[in-house]
């Protein structure tokens, strides 16, 4: 490793710090919600090694809970982690065009929202060396707070449990709500949203539905209305995804 | 019919890694289309609310709890508190309500 490639490493370590903490705590409540949905400690942390997704691993373990189908699992994850595309798209602007073909492998496998970040927050060209740095602290974060989340929370007493069980849903609400505090439309495109979604879970009408398609056809309906009536500039959509 | 988890889990990742990692390696220019980046601009925020509510009240034993957490968690998100402290502390609100109301 050269030098450069070495001090892109080390920044890459210190900005992965902070998500390390994060994801082993997050990724703690994401195992206690893959215990519940029958998974072993071991099928957790290797979910959790293989996706680095909280919202898509939370939906997977719902489709996995109830028995949906593998087609359901596949459309599931295309919806849910489609905005992985859109930061993809982005950071393929970010690296060098003679960047090799591994590199780009080894980068998309941890194309998340929180990586994402910190990579956009690097001025000019991404040295790949900077990402492996990030991944080096956070994937073992993410995999082994899955795996201990689904350990302990066999041992941990039930009112534990049920605290940690929200960990997830606060962490979901950092993502959401910050934006929707800018932004009318994201703030009315939450309401709705949950609005949707409690009637959709409590309508004897709407029984048939699963907890996983329901996610699935709301996110699409929504979604799609939203892109239609409110279509976002150029520089908005970038921004997003920075 | 009781299906294999990891096959699911093998769905999971195949799915996940083809999304993020076929722009990266393929496309090189931006996506132009204003209806599909408008799509994907939404997506997270609604995914996430319907995964988010009511699942959050279901997830505690006690509803009130969870829904006293989703109110703490709205808060503090909205004061910009960071994702660590939104996720500890809606936890410590579960916690310490049901110790009260339960």
């Amino acid at each position: 490793m050269n030098q450069d490639n070495k001090t892109w490493y080390l920044r890459g370590l210190r900005d992965g710090m902070p998500i390390m903490l994060g994801y082993a705590a997050v990724g703690f409540t994401l195992g206690i919600a893959a215990r519940n949905a029958g998974l072993t400690a071991f099928q957790a942390g290797l979910a959790s090694l293989l996706n680095n997704a909280s919202a898509g691993e939370k939906a997977g373990f719902t489709v996995i809970e109830h028995n949906e189908g593998y087609l359901a699992m596949a459309i599931m994850m295309l919806i849910i982690n489609a905005r992985y595309l859109l930061m993809s798209c982005s950071l393929s602007q970010k690296i060098s065009p003679k960047t090799g073909l591994i590199p780009r492998l080894i980068i998309g496998f941890e194309v998340t929202d929180e990586i994402f970040g910190v990579q956009m927050n690097v001025p000019g060209m991404i040295n790949p060396w900077y990402t492996y740095g990030v991944i080096t602290m956070a994937l073992p974060g993410w995999s082994l707070g899955t795996y201990f989340g689904v350990v302990m929370g066999n041992v941990l007493p039930a009112n534990v449990v049920s605290a940690l069980s929200v960990g997830l849903y606060g962490m979901f609400l950092a993502i959401i709500i910050p934006p929707a505090r800018k932004s009318r439309v994201i703030a009315a495109l939450v309401l709705i949203s949950m609005a949707l979604s409690c009637v959709l879970a409590y309508l004897p009408l709407f029984a048939g539905i699963s907890a996983g398609m329901r996610v699935i056809i709301l996110t699409v309906i929504i979604a799609a209305a939203a892109a239609y009536f409110f279509p976002v500039a150029q520089e908005e959509g970038d921004s997003d995804a920075a | 019919m009781q299906r294999n988890i990891y096959v699911y889990i093998f769905v999971m990742f195949a799915v996940t890694y083809l999304i993020r990692v076929l722009p990266l390696t393929l496309i090189r220019k931006p996506i132009r289309n204003r209806f599909i980046r408008s799509f994907l601009y939404y997506v997270p925020y609604v995914t996430l609310a319907v995964m988010t509510f009511p699942d959050i009240v279901q997830a505690t034993n006690s509803p009130a709890a969870g829904f006293l957490a989703l109110v703490c968690g709205v808060a503090l998100a909205w004061s910009g508190k960071s994702l660590f402290t939104v996720a500890v502390i809606s936890c410590a609100v579960v916690f310490v309500s049901e110790m009260i109301l339960l």
